[in-house]
């Protein structure tokens, strides 16, 4: 192993997480932007070190177990979190060659089976609480989560079926022309809604559930344990957008401007549309999510796979 | 599926709104003249305590914050002590509408928060203020058919002077 490769490997992780912290700000600033308000604005320049002291104040604060907790279980669940979305950002490519295994060939395969994976943490942090709304938040988080994962991958296989490739170096690539948005809308369109359901957010938080299960399958944890969930989300957030990015909008291609660059102004703009919708959008009742996966998402996905694959197959043989 | 996307549009569209928040220390709200903030006592046009020491406000009080003793000088009552607890207060403002006098008077003021507990226990000379209030013109003994020294019995304003019981001329 060569030097640069153990230091991609020891700071990739480390700006994720500091990516996710700030993040938090972020959304924080943004919300308040289409709130009529100004956000958090106290802390450093505009604000900008509030998460540090959010950071410095969840260190600090008492790490509490409860009692009747599966003590082994609770501690790994947000462990899991964390580790799962942190291994998938390894595919990522940000640019020609970057990213610790950017050229898997089947990291597309590997994202999603990290995902997958994810929903362990949050089944496992419900169950182990041994309490009535972290079970009810994890329950709903194993449904939602699972169910998500069908079309999420269904909506990947256009991308893929386009590009002839697992490897998302190869997918970014194949987006020299025609960036897969516009052939692959409709991909995107459930990819986005996927992605959103698969990091639990808002507007798809049902297994948090502020105003009906407490906070969902993290209701018993406090201290570092709840913000590593909090990190995970937010690095979730990242993630999904970076997806996004290489997946539809043609990853780090650009004109002008460097290839990272272009990345991240992609990626940040997801980011800020993620924001956006909850920002603007209400949470959807529990069967009504459900409904929208199965009776709508699954066959627009199925749809889409069978049009890209028609599409696909006349153009050969033509 | 539209309605979501002109939600989403119009809820974008409010980054280019006024803000509602006011940055309070720099920015200061403005407060109405009948806000009902710090509590004081105020005074006669010609510089006389308003207050009686009638005790009506230490009974209106929902607290009990208010403590006062009654104590008498040139023929008129003055409050002793006027001690009013703040940090009991609620600021209901009915101590001014208990008090006959308009002595005390709730003021838009509200910047008096302490770090010890004990300091926000106010005392007469913390409450008393050199002018007369939201009433300048009001002065109590110039109205009440109260004799004090200087002024005799139906010598108030719109007052007049008391019949002679003796005499027997209408």
């Amino acid at each position: 192993m060569t030097y640069t490769a153990l230091t991609t490997i020891i700071f990739t992780p480390l700006v994720i997480l500091g990516l996710a912290t700030v993040l938090t700000w972020i959304e924080r600033r943004l919300l308040g932007l289409w709130q009529d308000r100004h956000g958090p604005n106290r802390v450093g320049p505009g604000g900008m070190f509030q998460a540090v002291a959010d950071g410095t104040k969840i260190l600090f604060k008492q790490d509490w177990i409860p009692p009747f907790a599966d003590r082994g279980v609770f501690v790994a669940a947000p462990a899991i979190g964390m580790m799962t979305v942190l291994l998938s950002f390894a595919v990522i490519p940000v640019t020609m060659g970057a990213g610790i295994a950017g050229n898997m060939n089947v990291g597309l395969l590997f994202v999603v089976g990290m995902m997958g994976l994810g929903v362990y943490a949050v089944v496992l942090a419900g169950w182990s609480s041994n309490s009535k709304y972290a079970l009810l938040g994890g329950m709903r988080a194993a449904a939602q989560m699972i169910s998500y994962e069908v079309f999420m991958g269904l909506s990947l296989l256009g991308v893929v079926m386009m590009a002839g490739s697992f490897n998302l170096h190869d997918i970014v690539a194949a987006q020299t022309g025609l960036w897969f948005i516009i052939p692959q809308c409709l991909g995107f369109g459930v990819f986005m809604l996927a992605g959103i359901a698969e990091t639990h957010r808002l507007p798809f938080d049902l297994p948090e559930g502020e105003n009906e299960l407490g906070a969902g399958f993290h209701t018993e944890y406090s201290g570092m344990k709840f913000g590593m969930f909090f990190i995970a989300e937010y690095a979730g957030i990242v993630l999904v957008a970076s997806l996004v990015t290489t997946l539809y909008l043609g990853g780090w291609r650009g004109p002008w401007l460097p290839a990272g660059v272009w990345f991240a102004l992609k990626t940040g703009g997801m980011v800020g549309f993620f924001i956006l919708l909850r920002a603007g959008l209400p949470r959807p009742r529990y069967d009504q999510l459900m409904a929208l996966g199965w009776k709508v998402l699954l066959p627009l996905s199925l749809f889409n796979v069978m049009a890209t694959g028609t599409i696909l197959m006349l153009r050969a043989s033509l | 599926m539209l309605d979501t996307l002109r939600t989403l549009f119009l809820t974008a569209l409010h980054a280019f709104h006024r803000r509602a928040t006011v940055q309070y220390p720099e920015q200061k709200p403005y407060l109405p003249p009948r806000y009902r903030g710090r509590i004081i006592l105020s005074r006669d046009p010609d510089g006389a305590e308003r207050c009686v020491a009638c005790n009506l406000c230490a009974v209106a009080c929902p607290v009990d914050c208010i403590s006062l003793q009654k104590t008498e000088a040139d023929g008129r009552w003055y409050p002793e002590y006027f001690r009013i607890n703040f940090s009991r207060c609620i600021f209901c403002g009915f101590c001014e509408e208990a008090c006959p006098t308009y002595a005390i008077q709730l003021t838009p003021d509200f910047e008096m928060g302490e770090y010890a507990r004990p300091n926000l226990v106010y005392e007469k000379d913390d409450l008393l203020i050199s002018g007369t209030g939201k009433h300048p013109d009001y002065s109590f003994y110039n109205v009440a058919g109260i004799p004090i020294p200087g002024k005799d019995r139906g010598a108030s304003e719109r007052e007049r002077p008391p019949v002679d019981l003796h005499s027997l001329l209408p």
